[in-house]
């Protein structure tokens, strides 16, 4: 579906340093019965945020009114396990835009942009530069520079450049989607199907 | 020859690229798609949305497996959701013109497995769905691979998808297989190992003398099982055991379209030099049988051992204890004699005829514990035909056990098969996480050798004992 479009992105961060953060956490399976993307913000981190009595869990910091933003810093290996792209729509639903970890499972990644959410890879020493940050003061921003694949803490001024190819680039600096791409090039794609 | 040497994926990969975008991705040709009522319904609603259509409606299959009930399946499904999405795989497969093997059919049960059992499955293929464990069609020799629901939109209306390709890694286990020492556990021992991210942004191949002398059905766990340790996929040299196991399937080539495809197909496999990102070996005689102790399926351990400690194991040492904590586990327990309530035998990755055999050489002639609840739950109603065809039936009834009917039921618990809060379960399925069979449930990952001594003693209990 066609998306808003990214450019630089200045806001503060959810810290979450808990590693390999797999898809069934950040939406549960009994939360995938809808046949339309909407409403899954509200079951994001479902089983992490709310107790059996659907009460809100002090202690996870989607709870904790300190924390805010469009930045979500995750841990080492973030979105492992299921392809379920109802945690891409979750993330992006609850009003995150951009993901940031050490490192990224490769199909959430892949989803994540398809439905214009940025995932930022950082080294793991950026990574805790940034917690720390956010630590220190939680209204520290981020600023995520799309144009420029920059990521830099405001408080302290650090900064690292991160990776994208040039094609998803171009496709969310203009909230264009591969389905357009590919509609495109049909009479190539029925050419080449002829053998197959 | 100028040509240099190409590894197996290399040489499916290559031809299925229609173009290469420079700084991009390749569009990549999908030979064989396949549906589900979880993953597919918002993709149709795109289709409808930007007034577009099926381009290869006869390359794309349906089936209902991610919730229904695995009890009663004559019946309504009472769960309205779960009845909305299933309604909406058949409506959408009837409006454009694709096989839909819905609740009932005798072709009907969980996608990875009715795809091979059917002769959809074919080497040198692309195949794609909408769940990760499309891992599992790599067993043939095909580069198969789990999407999310935009690329499910993208194959729906162009049979193409955009990816970047994989880096490239070799796992070989030489050897031979111990006593009680099934595929499942090869691959369980291969994750805790390289852990649940070891390869990432890799596509596997399986080499070497176990998976040569494995069954494809065996082979299939083990691909099944490649997502688990982060690769996008896994995939064995389709060889001889692949084209007996195809051989005569409804839907596979048959007549001079079988001896083409043959010919090719004896092509498919890495050439001598042909080089790897990262290539890794085993010896098969180091794996035990394997059983998980913690929240993901790397957390995985020789079943005679005891949990490692925090500072043995790579990773946050507070993760490692949240997920120890949910278990309900601490760091050097054993896990033999650990308590046991549920055992669930199913899943695509162990829900195929030799999972059932093997489960019922150890419960035949014992009972089922008493304070165990058993799902036995085979893959599909053909696997459901064999259970009862070949006397397996009789054993599981005599031993205490209730033969559900097929779909992925407690793998991911969206229907009524839920291991309640705090519970343990010994599961033959593929992932542990927290809630993943129902929310505070308690997983234990294992080959069905561990689940049936499981079930029949109540406690985890080492299989070979039994053998
Ligand atoms: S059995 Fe589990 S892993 Fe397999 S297709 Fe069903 S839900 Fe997915």
């Amino acid at each position: 579906m066609a998306y808003d479009s990214f450019s630089v992105l200045t806001s503060t961060a959810v810290p979450m340093p808990i590693e390999n953060v797999d898809t069934d956490q950040i939406i549960p399976a009994r939360f995938l019965k809808a046949t339309e993307r909407k409403g899954f913000g509200d079951n994001l981190f479902r089983d992490w945020r709310y107790d059996k009595n659907d009460q809100p869990k002090a202690d996870f910091v989607l709870n904790n009114p300190t924390y805010s933003g469009k930045i979500l810093v995750g841990g080492k290996n973030f979105g492992s396990g299921s392809s379920r792209e109802h945690a891409a729509w979750a993330i992006y639903d609850y009003g995150f835009r951009c993901v940031v970890s050490s490192f990224f499972a490769d199909i959430f990644r892949g989803n994540a942009i398809n439905v214009g959410i940025l995932p930022v890879q950082v080294s793991p020493e950026f990574l805790h530069q940034i917690f720390e940050a956010i630590e220190k003061d939680p209204k520290s921003e981020l600023v995520v520079d799309l144009p420029a694949q920059t990521i830099t803490i405001s408080s302290t001024g650090a900064s690292e450049s991160f990776a994208i190819n040039g094609y998803k680039k171009h496709n969310l600096l203009n909230g264009f989607d591969d389905i357009d791409y590919l509609q495109a090039m049909k009479s190539e794609i029925a050419a080449f199907a002829v053998n197959r | 020859m100028s040509n240099s040497p190409k590894t197996l994926f290399d040489k499916v990969w290559d031809s299925h690229v229609i173009r290469k975008i420079e700084d991009g991705p390749d569009v990549f040709f999908i030979d064989r798609h396949f549906i589900h009522e979880v993953t597919s319904p918002v993709a149709f609603l795109g289709l409808e949305t930007r007034g577009i259509g099926v381009m290869f409606p006869e390359r794309t299959f349906a089936t209902a497996d991610h919730n229904t009930p695995t009890i009663n399946q004559h019946l309504p499904v009472e769960d309205a959701l779960s009845a909305n999405q299933l309604k909406q795989l058949a409506t959408n497969s009837a409006k454009y013109g694709i096989s839909h093997w819905g609740l009932g059919d005798p072709k009907n049960g969980i996608v990875h497995v009715v795809g091979p059992e059917n002769g959809i499955t074919l080497p040198g293929f692309t195949i794609v769905c909408g769940d990760s464990h499309t891992s599992t069609h790599g067993a043939f020799g095909a580069i198969a691979f789990g999407i999310g629901t935009s690329e499910v939109e993208m194959v729906l209306s162009s049979q193409c998808i955009m990816q970047p390709k994989p880096k490239k890694m070799r796992i070989n286990v030489n050897g031979v297989l111990g006593k009680g020492v099934t595929p499942k556990d090869v691959a369980l021992y291969i994750i805790a190992k390289l852990s649940t991210s070891g390869a990432t942004g890799y596509f596997v191949e399986y080499a070497g003398d176990v998976f040569e002398n494995m069954t494809m059905e065996g082979r299939m766990t083990v691909c099944n099982l490649s997502i688990e340790m982060g690769a996008r996929g896994g995939m064995i040299a389709p060889d001889q055991t692949t084209f007996d196991y195809i051989e005569g399937r409804e839907l596979a080539p048959k007549g001079a379209d079988w001896d083409t495809q043959l010919a090719y197909w004896k092509t498919l496999k890495t050439d001598a030099g042909a080089s790897f990102d990262e290539e890794i070996t085993f010896n098969a005689a180091d794996i035990e049988p394997m059983i998980t102790y913690g929240t993901n399926p790397g957390m995985g351990m020789g079943i005679s051992k005891h949990i490692p400690k925090a500072t043995d194991v790579e990773g946050g040492v507070a993760t490692y204890a949240k997920s120890l904590d949910y278990m309900g586990f601490s760091e050097d327990d054993a896990m033999i004699g650990k308590q046991v309530d549920y055992v669930f035998i199913g899943s695509c990755t162990n829900g195929r005829i030799e999972d059932f055999r093997a489960f019922a050489s150890i419960v035949k002639g014992r009972k089922k514990a008493d304070h165990v609840t058993a799902w036995v739950v085979p893959g599909s109603h053909i696997v459901e035909a064999q259970i009862k065809e070949e006397g397996i039936l009789d054993i599981l009834t005599e031993a205490g056990f209730v033969l559900r009917q097929p779909g992925c039921s407690a793998c991911l618990a969206m229907n009524d098969d839920k291991i309640p809060a705090g519970k343990y379960a010994v599961s033959t399925s593929n992932r542990n996480f927290e809630g993943r069979q129902g929310p505070g449930s308690r997983t234990l990952l294992a080959s069905p050798l561990v689940a049936a001594a499981a079930a029949v003693t109540g406690v985890v209990t080492d299989p070979r004992q039994f053998l």
